[in-house]
Parts: structure tokens; sequence; C-alpha cells
């Protein structure tokens, strides 16, 4: 599902946190937050999981395949999930490619 | 629901904001801080500052913004910061940039910081030194921006424009780029304290508010996903308030030098208020039950036409600092609103603006001759 992903995102790209972006657990709020300059998102579970795969050197490809197979889900249903959220947060410059 | 119910449901606040110090070594005409600036000798110990820290955490603040006056120039400062990563809020710090020295800010990376933010006044140096009445100021800064990004550090650039530097703005967008920064942010000045009595000054006309507008439009959809540009508007030419401060006592708590707890930076300027102290009250005491901070917090609080306005959980009705400047009571509705008793307020000041703007007052410790509009403010205190 190419054409899902938008253009600019291929599959052998690799995502990472901008400068300055911090995901963490917070006890308080019992959630995961994503923290950025002046920003805070608290990302619902589903982005949680795909951000936790988020290490800098997994593609998106790597990142699809990791959640097909935990979920036993198509793989271009998830891709196409997985790059709109990516995608989202980086127009927020939360996430880098 | 009890008031007891309500209480207890008040969220844990996001962000904490520590004046470290007033000291500053720029005069800026705008400045947040309050006209009457709180000295070297009553600033906080570094003891008290890391246990705001810690309690700060067990609240559940997110992020902490050191700020002053020049927060660099607090000795404790990389102690402090330690504190805050080691307790897992992500760190924030607030410069001019002018003292920001490599082994300062290598201190400081070690230390665990996230984030630096760096005012700049122009992207002219000439106009930039003149705003910030401090000769040099600029290349320092851009100096400093740079070391920021070597260290590895995330930055931001934050540009306060006003009739002097508005129709620059295209260019500090591109400054933004060239130093490596992640976030612009272009602010319109805020009309209070200081900003308020150099206002006729620095107000600039609707139409290179408008000019502004299309520069950041522009600026965010060509660099989209690249740089993130914030934006913040001023209040004289809209028709609703801001929330200010995401709502009074809703996300932020601001500690005073001298350890006052407050709303917002301004806040102290309202008469008939008796602040906390963190040197005797716990933050958390402060949060939940304080009256100065119940005081405006929610819509209880509020007159018509905000207590019937579809807007009253969007902007809280704006800026309680502004009501009681403008208007010399803090529990009015915000003037900027074009819906409030007194937005006529607001519009006189437009209508007055000079064609030719009248000097600075720059901001300085030993206070300056109060106009009007100012002398409510510090009479107040
Ligand atoms: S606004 Fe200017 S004078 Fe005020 S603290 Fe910031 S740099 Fe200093
Ligand atoms: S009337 Fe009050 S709540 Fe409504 S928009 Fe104006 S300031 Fe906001």
């Amino acid at each position: 599902m190419n054409q899902a992903r938008s253009a600019v995102l291929d599959s052998t790209a690799v995502p990472r946190f901008g400068v300055g972006v911090r995901f963490r657990y917070d006890q308080t709020r019992a959630a995961w937050v994503l923290l950025a300059p002046e920003r805070m998102f608290v990302p619902d579970a589903q982005a949680v999981e795909v951000l936790k795969l988020v290490d800098g050197s997994r593609s998106l490809a790597a990142i699809v395949d990791s959640l097909a197979a935990r979920y036993a889900a198509p793989a271009e249903v998830i891709a196409a999930d997985v790059a709109a959220l990516l995608q989202n947060l980086s127009e927020k410059g939360a996430i880098r490619w | 629901m009890s008031p007891m119910n309500a209480q207890s449901q008040i969220e844990p606040p996001l962000g904490l904001i520590l004046e470290l110090t007033h000291r500053c070594p720029l005069q800026c005409p705008y400045c947040s801080n309050p006209l009457a600036l709180e000295r070297a000798h009553d600033e906080l110990p570094a003891a008290i500052w890391l246990d705001v820290l810690d309690q700060a955490a067990a609240l559940g603040v997110m992020q902490v913004h050191f700020s002053g006056g020049e927060p660099t120039a607090y000795q404790a400062l990389p102690r402090l910061v330690a504190r805050a990563a080691d307790r897992g809020i992500y760190t924030n710090l607030i410069t001019s940039g002018v003292t920001l020295d490599r082994a300062r800010l290598a201190r400081l990376a070690e230390a665990g910081l996230d984030h630096v933010q760096i005012s700049f006044q122009d992207v002219q140096p000439d106009s930039a030194d003149r705003i910030a009445g401090y000769a040099g100021a600029h290349a320092r800064k851009l100096a400093a921006a740079a070391r920021v990004r070597e260290a590895g550090l995330a930055l931001t650039l934050n540009f306060v424009v006003h009739r002097h530097n508005a129709q620059r703005v295209p260019r500090m967008i591109e400054l933004g780029e060239e130093l490596g920064a992640g976030r612009v942010e272009i602010a319109h000045v805020q009309y209070y304290g200081w900003g308020l009595i150099n206002r006729a000054a620095l107000l600039p006309t609707r139409a290179q508010l408008d000019a502004v507008t299309a520069a950041v439009e522009a600026g965010r959809a060509r660099l989209k996903g690249k740089l993130v540009i914030d934006y913040v508007v001023p209040d004289y030419y809209a028709r609703r308030p801001k929330a200010c401060m995401g709502g009074w006592a809703r996300r932020f708590i601001n500690v005073s030098p001298a350890g006052r707890a407050l709303p917002c930076q301004a806040a102290e300027t309202l008469p008939g208020f008796e602040f906390p102290s963190v040197r005797d009250r716990s933050l958390a005491e402060i949060w939940q039950r304080d009256p100065a901070f119940a005081r405006f917090r929610g819509t209880e609080w509020m007159p018509e036409p905000c207590r019937s306005c579809e807007r009253r959980e969007i902007d809280w009705g704006g800026c309680r600092c502004q009501a009681f400047a403008l208007t010399g009571d803090a529990a009015r509705t915000d003037p900027a609103c074009a819906l409030a008793p007194d937005h006529e307020l607001i519009l006189a000041a437009v209508a007055e603006r000079p064609a030719t703007p009248p000097a600075f007052v720059y901001r300085r410790m030993e206070g300056t001759q109060p106009s009007r509009t100012a002398s409510a403010v510090i009479t107040s205190k």
C-alpha cells in the first residue's frame, strides 16, 4: 500500500525522535507521554506501541513487520496507520526522518 | 458535585516556570518581568529550588522552564538542571544567550538539559542591540545558538515582534533554518508590565500584523516537517482574547526569584492577593488549596458576558492581569475580547497609536518614570 504512505515515506526510511524529544512513562498520569520543546503529547494505546519501536535504527518496514507479527494483522493495513501516525508527528516536530 | 470533589479533581500542573533571578544584562522594553524587580539578595538558595524540583516531580510536573531574568546568572543552575533531569522532568532553558559560553553550555548539557530557547530582538544587528539596550548582544546570541547545536541540544529561536521589526519576520524564520533550530517562535509583544509602559513605542499597525501572519503561514507551509513555527498574536487586533497561561492555575506554576508562587508571571501586580511562598508552603498545597490559585480557576468567578459564553472553557475569559492593568479590576472580562464591556479601551489604544514612536523606557532595576497606567501597577504592590 505504497500510495497510503505518502510520497516522502518509503518503507526503508528510519524514523527517530527529533532532537530534544523524549518519550517516557509518567507515573502521575499513568500514561506514556511525548515531551518536546514547549509541547506535550499523550499518544493513544496504539500509537504508544508504534513509538516504543522507534529507536533510530528500525525502518518503517521493520516497525510494521513487528506489529503485524504481534497482532496477526495484514501488514498493508498496519503500514497505512503507522505511516499516517509518524507523518503527523513529524509535522509537529516530534519525529524526524 | 461538592466543592471538595471539585478540589480533588484539579489536574496536576504540566509546567513549572522558575524565575531564578531578575538579574539580566539586557534591558528589553517589553520584558515580562514585573516593574518592581527582585534583588539578588532576595533570591532563593539552591537548596530550596532543589526541594521545589523534587516536589514538582511528585506532583506531576512534566516540564520545567528555567527562566529569569537571565537564568545562567544563577550560579547553581547546572545542579538544578541535573536534579530535574534526574527526576524525569523535561528541562528547558530560556535565555538571552549573551552569557552562554562554551564552558557553561557544556556543564548544562552534561547535567541533562533538553532544550535551549534563545531570545532574539531582531535579525538586523544594530536594531537588535538597540532594542536589547546592549551593544554586541546580537552577535553573542548568534554564537550561542551555534554552540547549542554543536552541543547536540534542541534549539528554539524566540523573536518578540513589534512595529520596529515586524517587516523582518521572513528573515527571522530563515535565520532559524540557518542556525539549525527545530522551532522558531514569533511572538508579538504582550502589553502588560514593561510592554504596557512602552505600548505607544511598540504597537504595530494592523497592516504590519497581517504581513507577519502571512509570513508565518508561508514559513509553516514551506518548512512543514522541518521546522516548527509557533505564533503568538497581539491582543490588540484580535476579536477574542488568548487563553492566558492555558487558563488561570490550570497548567502552570510560576515561582519568582524570592520564592513567591504565581499562576502567571504578571500576577504579582494584582491587588488584594497574598501569593504563597515556596519557602513555607508545599507546591502541592499551593496548587490544590491556595486561595490565590483558586480565585480565577475555572469558570465560577466569571462575570457576564463570559459566564454564558460558549468560549468560556476555551479562553477562560482571557488574561486577568490585562483586565486589571487596563480597567483596574482583575475580575472583569479581558478588554481584548470584542464582547467585553471595556473593549473600547483597546480600540482607543489602537486609534491613539502615534505615527512617530516615542523613545523606549528600558527595563532597569532602578525602575522608571511610571506612566499613568503603569503607576496603578506599581502602587498596587
Ligand atoms: S526580556 Fe530581555 S530584559 Fe527581560 S529577561 Fe528577557 S532578555 Fe532580559
Ligand atoms: S466573552 Fe469571555 S469567554 Fe467569551 S470570548 Fe470573550 S473573554 Fe472569552
